[in-house]
């Protein structure tokens, strides 16, 4: 029985297969990337925030993007929320009576919602053409259009919903915040740090945004402190102002591995629209699935090479008949 | 090898125009109009999708389903070639032709959603290439498998035009064409399942699991099997054949050898990461997760003993059951098991529907014109 013999070879083949992908794994397991030692960023911290969007407007005009209207009389730029069109947003969190800033109950907050240039950012892992790409020194994640295929992996992959594309056009794009990183050539920086009047946004490298945001979480609520406005390490700028009542997390520090973006809040993050998340990242998880299914093309060499050798024993003797009927 | 003898393939013949090719005719011109529409004005103007639902049923039906649909070609191809069972031989090629259509179309279908399409070449473009990507692999492997369906089916174009002796040189390496037309499914197949991970906490927890690709791999096979099943008994009423019911029954045992080993795995994954409770919630996911889990598991009882594998009815609709089952696991993992916050919905719009409509048909009537002129299909007189 020549045939059940080369079944079982062919069971055979796929068990080795199998085990070949048990014992590959350790070997190429992708850690969480962490922060590059330079890298930049921006510190929201909701208890400064007075929801004037001074930084909505002015991240508009550092990108050129056009308003967006949810009004019926269209005077203003008015967008509810991130789109291909619009990087960065102030969301509202309103509860019961609305009495106090940075309450839960019955009251209100602000958070502002941005790109957060991950250490290990999931639209990175996504794309297949490295029109996302992060930044190896800055590691500011930006998008390049001329790469671009439109497929949209990114907007499905980030846990916070930033990358968006523009469906209105046939040439749409995808839209996120790059940090203005096209504006540092003229001296500039984030143009929504640059504009906030409280520092409740501001600028640096991530590493002194921390230890700022850890001065603050250290700091007894109500009393008098300076906070630095505009840009860490640019000229004084600061004010003094009672000190708000804040969670003790810095959002951003840990999750998915750390992102460049922390924010500080009263109210809990997820309240104000901001996923709770592990430390490891989606992207590690994915490509040591990947790398240990196809790293170096091991894998899919074996294999192929174990389905050639029994489908050579197979295809030929099989084919011969039909050619000679039609002879 | 046992030598089986079997009825050499020979065209069916008979008329192309049809009421069943004139109404796939129509939904493939709708298809073109709405296409034209889509390139002109934007995604936006004919689908619903959003930022919350970037991907909608043209990728979810069109290429994850129906990619799934089109793995008959390999399930068959592997069962005779690869586990030499040459009883089967008669079903490769039909299976193969319906793969072919379906994968086809699968990536031409990818073009349609592609929102900034005529970059597509950074795909292959060493520069661009981001191998780390899960959605590089699905692409480069699908666009692969397509050439190589192609050419394991050469042989039937070069014998309908008499070129024998180039389809003697071709059938000579056809071995390795088909070695690698096994294991390019293998690889795209499950990282059809891969593509998921990256989106993390964003996927319900029924759904969410690192041997995604385990099992849409598994599932994949299965659904090519219940394809042949569903293809075999349509083609038979059809084209008014016997039913290859010597070849369908034992198939059906493979099939569910196939089918218990997935719902080992499925089961087993979700008690092991404690998702099980998550299925007794009031919620829409444990509802559709108990259609799908349903669909797997029915055709364990219509087609479970020998007896009623000869029952073609039973087959039928055990067939139709997986392939039902199979497309829920990707719909409730892509679509419904998907949440990226408030605000966001998606329900296709009609022109969506009428696209992927539109897709099916163009398979079908592909399928109908090849078999009436090509030999496909076993030697049998048609009726008409």
């Amino acid at each position: 029985m020549n045939t059940r013999r080369d079944f079982l070879k062919g069971v055979l083949a796929g068990g080795a297969v199998v085990t070949a992908a048990a014992v590959a794994e350790p070997a190429i397991a992708r850690e969480t990337k962490k922060r590059p030692a330079e890298g930049l960023g921006l510190l929201y911290d909701a208890t400064l925030c007075v929801g004037c969007k001074a930084c909505v407007a002015a991240c508009k005009v550092a990108n050129n993007n056009p308003p967006e209207f949810s009004t019926e009389d269209h005077l203003w730029d008015t967008p509810l929320d991130t789109s291909g069109y619009t990087f960065n947003i102030i969301k509202m969190y309103r509860n019961g009576t609305m009495d106090a800033k940075d309450q839960e109950t019955n009251g209100y907050s602000f958070m502002k919602i941005s790109c957060m240039h991950c250490a290990d950012p999931s639209c990175v892992s996504a794309c297949p053409v490295s029109a996302m790409t992060k930044d190896p020194v800055t590691g500011v994640v930006g998008y390049n259009p001329d790469k671009c295929i439109g497929c949209r992996y990114c907007v499905a992959a980030c846990p916070f919903g930033i990358p968006k594309y523009q469906y209105d056009s046939p040439t749409g794009r995808i839209g996120k915040c790059e940090l203005c990183r096209h504006r540092y050539k003229d001296g500039h920086y984030s143009a929504c740090a640059e504009v906030c009047p409280t520092g409740a946004t501001l600028y640096g490298k991530t590493s002194d945004l921390l230890i700022e945001a850890k001065r603050r979480l250290a700091m007894k609520p109500g009393e008098l402190n300076r906070f630095p406005r505009g840009k860490i390490g640019g000229p004084d700028q600061s004010w003094e102002t009672p000190a708000g009542k804040y969670l003790q997390h810095v959002y951003g520090e840990k999750e998915y591995g750390g992102t460049q973006v922390l924010k500080l809040s009263g109210v809990s993050f997820e309240k104000v629209g901001l996923p709770d998340l592990p430390e490891d990242s989606a992207a590690a998880l994915s490509e040591t699935i990947q790398h240990t299914l196809y790293g170096n093309l091991i894998m899919p060499f074996a294999v192929l090479g174990a389905m050639t050798y029994v489908a050579k024993r197979n295809v030929k003797l099989d084919d011969a008949p039909t050619d000679k009927e039609e002879g | 090898m046992a030598n089986h003898q079997h009825a050499a393939p020979a065209p069916v013949g008979g008329k192309l125009l049809n009421a069943a090719t004139f109404v796939c005719g129509v939904f493939a011109a709708i298809l073109l109009a709405i296409l034209a529409v889509r390139f002109f004005l934007g995604l936006g103007a004919v689908t619903n999708l959003n930022d919350g639902y970037p991907w909608g049923i043209w990728i979810v039906v069109d290429v994850v389903i129906g990619s799934a649909f089109a793995c008959g070609g390999f399930s068959v191809a592997m069962l005779v070639y690869i586990f030499n069972r040459g009883e089967y031989h008669p079903l490769v090629r039909p299976a193969l032709l319906a793969s072919l259509f379906g994968y086809t179309l699968a990536g031409a279908g990818v073009i349609f959603d592609l929102g900034r399409w005529w970059n597509v070449w950074n795909m292959f473009w060493p520069g661009s290439a981001n191998p780390h990507s899960v959605m590089f692999e699905v692409a480069v492997c699908i666009t692969a498998y397509i050439f190589v369906m192609w050419l394991e089916f050469a042989p039937v174009v070069l014998e309908k035009f008499g070129m024998t002796a180039r389809k003697q040189k071709l059938n000579k390496v056809m071995f390795a064409i088909i070695a690698l037309g096994t294991v390019l499914p293998m690889m795209h197949q499950s990282s059809l399942g891969t593509l998921l991970v990256v989106l993390g906490t964003q996927i319900h927890p029924l759904w969410r699991t690192p041997i995604e690709p385990l099992l849409y791999l598994l599932t994949a096979i299965t659904m090519g099997y219940a394809v042949v099943l569903f293809e075999s008994c349509v083609a038979s009423t059809a084209y008014r054949r016997k039913i290859e019911m010597n070849m369908l029954t034992p198939l059906s045992k493979v099939m569910l050898g196939f089918l218990v080993a997935y719902l080992a795995v499925r089961i087993g994954d979700v008690v092991v990461r404690g998702a099980l409770p998550r299925a007794f919630a009031l919620s829409l996911e444990a509802v559709v997760f108990w259609f799908e889990m349903a669909c797997f598991v029915a055709p364990l009882f219509l087609i479970g003993k020998e007896n009623d594998r000869r029952n073609p009815a039973r087959l039928f609709v055990a067939g139709i059951l997986l392939m039902l089952g199979g497309a829920m696991l990707r719909i409730n993992g892509f679509l419904i098991g998907y949440e990226t916050g408030d605000g966001f919905h998606y329900f296709p719009s009609l022109s969506e529907i009428l696209v992927t409509l539109g897709m099916f048909s163009l398979e079908v009537l592909a399928y109908i014109v090849i078999t009436r002129r090509f030999p496909v299909l076993p030697r049998e007189a048609a009726t008409h």
